[in-house]
């Protein structure tokens, strides 16, 4: 609670992004102690990673301190009063945190728990439920997902000249001779969390983990390279074009899954179809699944940082052209 | 044991926030933020130990990764002139709330 | 041998967690960002180490045991590193230490 008041009430931009970095954590710490550990593994790597980062990308285009309010906002100060105290009077209804007799330790929770072992036959009953008893939502946040990176793209992406290649290269604003240490430890580094991002990824099925995660960890790892060794640098490594490709890949890879299944006789994404045996069936159902989505969630927040940050360029390289212009 | 090493850990978070809200000069609230981080990590492993999931070990990991791109981060993109200091005096230039 | 394991991983967390407060401590009442950036710093990683390696000692099996290996070996590698760059960044960008008095004439070298 103090540290959303701080930052509501906070004018320096950067110091509000520390703190919402704090705020982030305590939330997957909060999950952490409600034995969530799924969850609080999402939030800890995207709460708390990503989102302070792309912030920072955005804090250094438009400025520090935010613009002083003239009029104080009563009215939707009342609104947003009235609203919650609705939401507490309706909470107070509803049973105790945690207590037996609340329906939804009735209906659907308790077969998702008895029978997920036998139907699906992987431990971590999050994962099958997500995977496969709930697959046509996770395709829905997947295709979300690409519909954010569609709408970066749409709004965010540089036309990279040819001609300005050079000017982007003078501008490079890599850490070179100056941070030799940071560079070698990255170096160390990034392989180790690419490999982590694959062990995530695979082990969904037995632990906390996922696609998701690993697609956030695996853009961690790449966003680290970039920002350490250039943008330039890293967009030699990662070509833009490809990593378009791979993110319509991974939604079409999800889709197709669903349909082969169709084809097989079974519903859409029915993966007791897929193979001769259910278990395998589901096996390979989920496996693949997981896989989509983790290029999909990895493609697109490295499109979006790569975005962000070709834009702050633009902007250095035309603040610099007009130093230049008004100074020859 | 664990329950005491949780609960040290749990009163050094506090103290960082109360560096990370208070805190005078930027640099001090980046300081208060990693070693928040730090400390979260110590603590979801503790956590993970006396609750009896090992799994929360992955998030630790995870978490410590994240925790170290992120300060890379605020330490990269503030190398623009926006957040230079006064090179003479120990003050900041930023507006204080 | 349960009980001197238990015995020494009880005190590894003792250590490790002294070493935890006294650096909280040491961030609330020093004077200065570097001097807080150095209380910070050492405690921080040697004090997250201590209670990683009192941990091992309650690690039930192998898998554990190894996981906080790794990361105990990220800690030790990302702490300093942090450090480092934490200092370095402030000193380009013009945060004086609070010297002696007349010692405050010194300008910033940005070539190191």
């Amino acid at each position: 609670m103090v540290v959303a008041f701080a930052i509501i009430r906070m004018k320096d931009l950067f110091a509000v992004v520390m703190l919402l970095g704090i705020y982030g954590l305590l939330s997957a710490s909060f999950f952490v102690a409600m034995d969530a550990v799924d969850v609080a593994f999402t939030e800890a790597a995207v709460g708390a990673g990503i989102s302070t980062l792309l912030m920072l990308v955005v804090i250094t285009m438009t400025g520090r301190t935010e613009k002083v309010t003239r009029h104080k906002p009563l009215l939707a100060l009342l609104v947003i009063a009235i609203t919650g105290a609705l939401l507490i009077y309706g909470t107070l209804d509803m049973p105790y945190y945690g207590s037996a007799d609340a329906p939804i330790h009735h209906h659907v929770a308790p077969r998702y728990i008895n029978d997920s072992m036998q139907e699906v036959g992987i431990p971590n009953i999050v994962t099958s439920v997500l995977a496969s008893y709930r697959a046509f939502d996770t395709f829905g946040e997947v295709v979300v997902i690409f519909t954010a990176g569609i709408g970066v793209l749409a709004l965010l992406s540089v036309a990279r000249r040819p001609e300005d290649s050079e000017d982007i290269t003078a501008l490079d604003d890599s850490m070179h001779e100056q941070n030799l240490v940071l560079r070698i430890i990255t170096k160390i580094l990034i392989p180790f969390i690419l490999l982590f991002a694959l062990y995530v990824q695979f082990h969904g099925d037995f632990g906390p983990g996922g696609g998701f995660q690993a697609g956030v960890i695996f853009a961690a790892a790449i966003i680290l390279y970039a920002m350490i060794f250039g943008l330039s640098n890293a967009r030699k490594v990662i070509n833009q074009d490809f990593i378009q490709l791979i993110t319509a890949v991974g939604v079409l890879f999800y889709g197709c899954v669903g349909l082969v299944s169709l084809f097989n006789g079974g519903n859409f994404f029915d993966y007791n179809v897929l193979s001769s045996d259910p278990i395998a069936g589901q096996h390979l159902g989920i496996l693949l699944i997981e896989w989509g989505v983790g290029c999909t969630v990895a493609s697109v927040m490295i499109i979006i940082f790569f975005n962000f940050a070709g834009r702050r360029e633009m902007q250095k390289i035309n603040n610099n052209n007009n130093n230049q212009e008004s100074s020859s | 044991m664990l329950i005491a090493a949780t609960l040290a850990v749990f009163v050094v978070m506090i103290l960082a926030i109360i560096r990370g809200v208070v805190g005078p000069t930027l640099y001090d609230r980046i300081l208060a933020v990693n070693m928040f981080g730090t400390k979260t990590v110590l603590l979801i492993s503790l956590l993970g130990f006396v609750m009896g999931r090992p799994e929360f070990l992955d998030i630790a990991i995870v978490y410590a990764l994240i925790n170290f791109i992120s300060v890379i981060g605020v330490l990269r993109y503030s190398d623009t002139n926006k957040f230079s200091h006064a090179p003479t005096e120990n003050k900041s230039l930023k507006q204080e709330p | 041998m349960d009980v001197i394991l238990n015995f020494t991983g009880a005190l590894c967390l003792f250590i490790g967690c002294f070493l935890c407060i006294s650096g909280g401590v040491g961030l609330l009442r020093f004077p200065d960002f570097y001097t807080r950036m150095h209380a910070v710093g050492v405690t921080d990683t040697l004090g997250a180490g201590m209670i990683l390696i009192g941990l091992m000692f309650y690690s039930p099996d192998f898998l554990i045991f190894a996981k906080l290996v790794m990361i105990l070996l990220l800690t030790l590698l990302v702490g300093p590193t942090t450090s480092h760059v934490l200092a370095k960044a402030a000193m380009r960008n013009g945060l004086m230490p609070a010297l002696e008095k007349g010692d405050n004439s010194k300008e910033i070298n940005s070539s190191n």
